[in-house]
């Protein structure tokens, strides 16, 4: 019963969502709508467990004292300040969780993204190298999209125009076949859970 | 120890302080760089221009402080744009961190324009699963979104009267560093044909060619550079503009350490040979 419930619900839902997206009837669209409200509900409450899972988490670690429980101390105070200056001053601007957003969160955020930079130019520098012919053309694709950044004259105008071929035709015909490629898994994978073939989802017992 | 040695075994703290420095120098130093507008940023800047008084746009603000560098010129430059010409924006936050984006935003330009919440945009804020939340929204925005960002009910609103769903705004315009974009593609367009634009971080741009050949997108903003031409078009040079300089000057020194990495292993490699 614990698998056989869950799985009829699955092959309902899964059914009746998928005849649903070609019946363009008001009970149909009645349905569709009354069941997104239970989605949004479901996700809600997915996120409120995350949250007390993320407590239980860095609360054990402390307890444990275990490497690195100062962070986990941050974690907690992290949280439990917005959840509170949320709570009683509100979310716009010029409030304590906003400046808190701008003054800590932002610049830390922001700070870990502009890193980047200096790892690209490193890895650059050791990893782009003419060893083979693919290297080289991954090489050459990679200099001429980083010159259409870089105005170079009268070549600009060029450069521009074969980055746009670049892009438009070997990276376009690349891309459309991945992404191809899954959305048919997607496809593969959804009548596989619909039909209760994949199970992994229901966990061991 | 032969010079290529020393090359190809260079410290990378050396590359760090050159990079360092390349940043540095032209921030402090500020020169202009030309900026070439492409087809696909023209796009989205025509489309802009050609909305009337009164017509609706949704901008979908769903990037995080970390890609804001990129991204929050071009929306700063669209709202304006779209404020000056009396459009009405619908706006979102569907990334986690958006609603302190998008929140910063209204509050400088809506002051700047005048314009009052409710009657001249309406800011939905943030619900979770932005996949769910556009295909609710393509139904009703008034599933996922009963109330605006501060709690007032979506049907006491002047603006929102008669605006139930995509097919009363203009387009949607999504300012993103998320996969948000894919849940626009696929929810938004797709399955209820909503026009849509992106503007996305330099790095995901390359994703995203394939869906404007097909159509899906009408108009594609790639990063700052993006930014700097849709500020060019829009005769609002701003940030963006000015951040050109510093990052071509950045891209000239990772070109630079592309092809002394190469002279070394070439160096190194004939070396070898000989010996």
């Amino acid at each position: 019963m614990r698998q056989q419930l869950p799985l009829a619900i699955i092959l309902v839902i899964g059914v009746f969502m998928a005849l649903q997206y070609f019946v363009p009837h008001e009970s149909s669209e009645f349905v569709y709508e009354w069941s997104l409200d239970w989605v949004i509900i479901i996700g809600v409450f997915a996120m409120a467990l995350g949250l007390w899972s993320m407590f239980v988490v860095h609360y054990t670690k402390i307890q444990k004292k275990s490497s690195g429980w100062g962070f986990s101390v941050i974690a907690i105070l992290g949280l439990l300040y917005m959840l509170i200056a949320g709570g009683i001053w509100g979310i716009e601007e010029g409030t304590p969780f906003m400046d808190f957003f701008w003054y800590v969160y932002t610049p830390i955020q922001a700070t870990m993204f502009a890193l980047l930079a200096f790892y690209i130019a490193s890895a650059a520098y050791r990893a782009f190298r003419v060893r083979t012919i693919l290297s080289t053309i991954l090489l050459v694709a990679a200099l001429l999209l980083m010159f259409r950044l870089i105005p170079i004259g009268p070549l600009s105008g060029p450069i521009q125009e074969l980055d746009r071929w670049i892009l438009g035709v070997p990276n376009l015909a690349a891309k459309r076949a991945i992404i191809i490629g899954v959305g048919l898994g997607i496809v593969a994978t959804a009548v596989k859970v619909v039909l209760g073939i994949e199970r992994s989802y229901l966990g061991k017992d | 120890m032969a010079f290529y040695e020393k090359l190809m075994g260079l410290d990378r703290r050396w590359v760090y302080l050159c990079v360092g420095i390349a940043v540095l120098i032209p921030f402090f130093i500020p020169f202009d760089v030309p900026v070439y507008t492409t087809p696909e940023v023209k796009a989205v800047y025509d489309f802009m221009e050609s909305l009337k008084e009164g017509d609706v746009l949704f901008l979908a603000i769903d990037y995080d402080p970390n890609a804001m560098a990129e991204l929050h010129p071009t929306a700063t430059v669209m709202m304006r744009q779209a404020f000056s010409k009396n459009v009405k924006l619908v706006i979102s936050a569907l990334s986690q961190n958006g609603p302190g984006m998008a929140e910063q935003l209204i509050a400088q330009i809506s002051k700047e324009y005048g314009k009052k919440s409710g009657v001249d945009y309406c800011y939905l804020g943030y619900k979770p699963y932005p996949g769910i939340v556009i295909l609710a929204m393509g139904q009703n925005f008034r599933i996922p979104f009963p109330s605006d960002y501060y709690g007032v009910p979506l049907d006491s609103l002047p603006m929102m009267k008669n605006i139930k769903n995509y097919d009363d705004v203009k387009a949607v315009i999504d300012v993103t560093g998320t996969n948000a974009i894919d849940y626009w593609l696929v929810n938004g367009n797709a399955r209820y044909k909503v026009k849509l634009a992106a503007a996305v971080t330099g790095v995901m741009a390359a994703d995203y060619y394939p869906y404007l050949q097909s159509g899906q997108l009408f108009g594609l903003l790639s990063g700052l550079k993006g930014a700097s031409e849709y500020e060019v078009l829009a005769n609002q040079k701003g940030f963006a503009f000015s951040g050109m300089r510093i990052q071509t000057v950045a891209h000239i020194v990772v070109t630079l350490f592309i092809v002394i990495g190469n002279i070394g292993f070439f160096m190194a490699r004939a070396g070898k040979r000989r010996s």
